[in-house]
């Protein structure tokens, strides 16, 4: 009965995890593709058409006109692109540090290994976010490609710390001493033995990490430090329609939800990946 | 135990010394000074104010003067203001501190109990409610809850103030606002670890004493399994940081968030090194002060050797 209530737990989790799956899969692929069509029937939310002004959603603009009547729907889509292409990117770069320093640091082992270690430890105890504040300030690059770096920069902490340990456990299997024995050197034996092998873990953190890294880049545009006009991210669209919300308040409550649906959406994969991939701890 | 606080005070002052660092050469390496600003002065006013903060000087003796005096512990003076940072911090910080303590007390409590719930109750609707309701919670971030907060609160029920800090009530919306995302961060920790540690023979034991289930949960499970939510509350206090940003933004608090941007976008050299080093400094306190706090809540830590975190992820195995 209990292991019955376990995988009929496990079941509802993954169909929650496949419609969240799904749910994202589409808020992407309109954002990718909506612009277009959109552009296709007139409307590019750019254009600006004082006479129009804030108008409230209407079946000719779904999610209503911003101030300028610009349409929302459109620049709700154009700024997906941007936030979801800086999950993507960011988080790919977070793993390629993370993994790069844990594995590192495990195969080095020893003093190398601990001091290693150690510089996590103190970083994961470091205002990073305000050393990003202030980089972000007085760098002044208003570049996404800054704005990509920086935010992996601080957000590779985890990721190395599960390298590590996973690297710790594979790396004394049966499989890797037989590499080994074979005269298969560290390097080779770290990138085709053990890594393929950690992976799970890692992909798991990231389906987790990339919500948090999304909601980093929008806290640093809320700041006026992160994407900068005439580019728009969700964190923007938020920030403005946050400024004028008594008197038209589709213009935060749209960017707002759709954000929140994909961040939720984001975080339900991952809580399904990790079970999959884990097993639940608790059943 | 005295070899573990001596060891994190040399390493609290290495820390310490890389971010005064770090934050001196990131904000002369930075275009633009203090003064660059476009208020209308002669170029002898200027140079007589750069002159007396000692801008004119080379930058490794301005370092260097910097540093001797952060030994000394002085923070210096504000260039905007003309005042000195501590005391800019004694003014402002305890608005932010109430806040934060405010929303973290909230998160912790209620995260608690909401997880001791939920893994009490494991696999029945009340854990799949209280789970699905923190998940929410951590994808809602601060800067859409709080002005969803304002117009529904604030404008449309007219119950606590919007903005501002006058009076204990008005701090319970941003509270609110910066607490929620930590909330529902420590609720699904407690239900993790809490549901690990239920499973364990000692927690049988304790049952087949024929103790009551609340005093075996509270008493003995909840002692061990909250271990991970002590070790989160070094990163969510650090995090609480940037978020008491955003909510001192949005509810238009004066409080050293607030202080600490504005002199960021000014170039105020003195106090964004010193509002930073003190950041950094109450996160040195707070992470030992976590690592000693193991020691109490778990007794096998208490006796075994080595570093704490590894200790107790050894003990659990």
């Amino acid at each position: 009965m209990i292991a019955l209530g376990g995988a009929w737990r496990t079941w509802r989790r993954h169909r929650v995890a496949a419609v969240a799956g799904v749910v994202f899969f589409v808020v992407a692929l309109a954002c990718a593709l909506g612009p277009v069509i959109a552009g296709a029937v007139g409307l590019d939310g750019t254009t600006i058409d004082p006479r129009l002004g804030a108008v409230p959603p209407t079946p000719a603009h779904w999610f209503g006109t911003d101030t300028l009547g610009r349409d929302m729907l459109v620049r709700v889509m154009i700024g997906g692109r941007i936030a979801i292409a800086v999950a993507l990117v960011t988080t790919a770069i977070a793993i390629g540090i993370g993994v790069t320093y844990g594995a590192i640091a495990a195969f080095a082992g020893g003093r190398v290994d601990n001091l290693m270690m150690r510089i996590v430890d103190a970083l994961y105890g470091f205002p990073t976010v305000v050393l990003l504040i202030v980089v972000m300030a007085v760098t002044g690059t208003r570049s996404l490609v800054a704005l990509f770096a920086w935010i992996g920069a601080i957000s590779w902490l985890t990721m190395a710390r599960i390298t590590r340990g996973q690297v710790l456990a594979l790396r004394e299997r049966e499989f890797a001493l037989a590499a080994r024995a074979l005269g298969v050197g560290p390097a080779r034996i770290l990138a085709r033995h053990i890594l393929p092998n950690a992976a799970g873990p890692v992909i798991v953190y990231a389906t987790l990490a990339m919500p948090q890294v999304m909601i980093t880049e929008a806290f640093l545009s809320f700041l006026g430090l992160g994407v900068q006009a005439p580019l728009a991210s969700w964190g923007t669209l938020v920030t403005e329609g946050s400024s004028q919300i008594v008197v038209y308040p589709w213009l935060l409550w749209c960017p707002a939800a759709v954000m929140a649906v994909a961040i939720l959406s984001l975080n339900f994969i991952g809580d399904g990946v990790r079970d999959a991939l884990v097993g639940d701890a608790s059943t | 135990m005295i070899r573990l606080v001596a060891g994190r005070l040399v390493a609290s002052v290495v820390i310490l010394f890389v971010v005064a660092t770090a934050s001196f050469w990131l904000l002369h390496a930075a275009p633009g000074g203090p003064f660059d600003t476009g208020e209308r002065r002669s170029a002898a006013v200027t140079h007589a104010m750069e002159e007396r903060y000692g801008l004119g000087r080379p930058l490794w003796q301005q370092y260097g003067h910097a540093m001797a005096r952060l030994v000394r512990g002085d923070l210096g003076v504000s260039m905007k203001r003309d005042v000195a940072v501590t005391a800019l911090i004694a003014e402002h910080g305890p608005i932010s501190a109430a806040l934060g303590g405010l929303g973290l007390l909230a998160a912790v409590g209620l995260g608690i109990a909401l997880g001791v719930v939920a893994a009490w109750r494991r696999h029945t609707w009340i854990d799949h409610v209280a789970m699905t309701a923190a998940l929410i919670g951590i994808s809602v971030p601060a800067f859409v809850l709080g002005p969803l907060l304002i117009a529904a609160i604030s404008i449309d029920l007219g119950w606590l103030p919007p903005a501002r800090i006058d009076g204990g009530t008005s701090l319970i919306l941003p509270a609110v606002t910066l607490g929620l995302v930590y909330l529902g961060a420590i609720a699904r920790l407690t239900r993790g670890g809490l549901a690990d540690v239920l499973d364990q023979d000692f927690i049988r034991t304790a049952r087949a004493k024929g103790l009551p289930e609340h005093r075996v949960v509270v008493k003995h499970a909840l002692r061990v399994g909250i271990t991970p939510v002590v070790t989160y509350l070094g990163p969510a206090t650090a995090a609480m940081i940037s978020g008491s940003f955003v909510v001192e933004k949005i509810f238009q608090i004066p409080g050293l968030g607030t202080y600490f941007l504005t002199s960021v976008f000014d170039r105020d050299y003195p106090v964004v090194t010193g509002v930073f080093v003190f950041y950094a400094a109450l996160l040195v306190v707070l992470n030992l002060a976590v690592d000693l706090a193991y020691g109490v809540l778990d007794p096998r830590v208490r006796q075994a050797a080595g570093a704490p975190r590894e200790r107790a992820a050894r003990a659990a195995r």
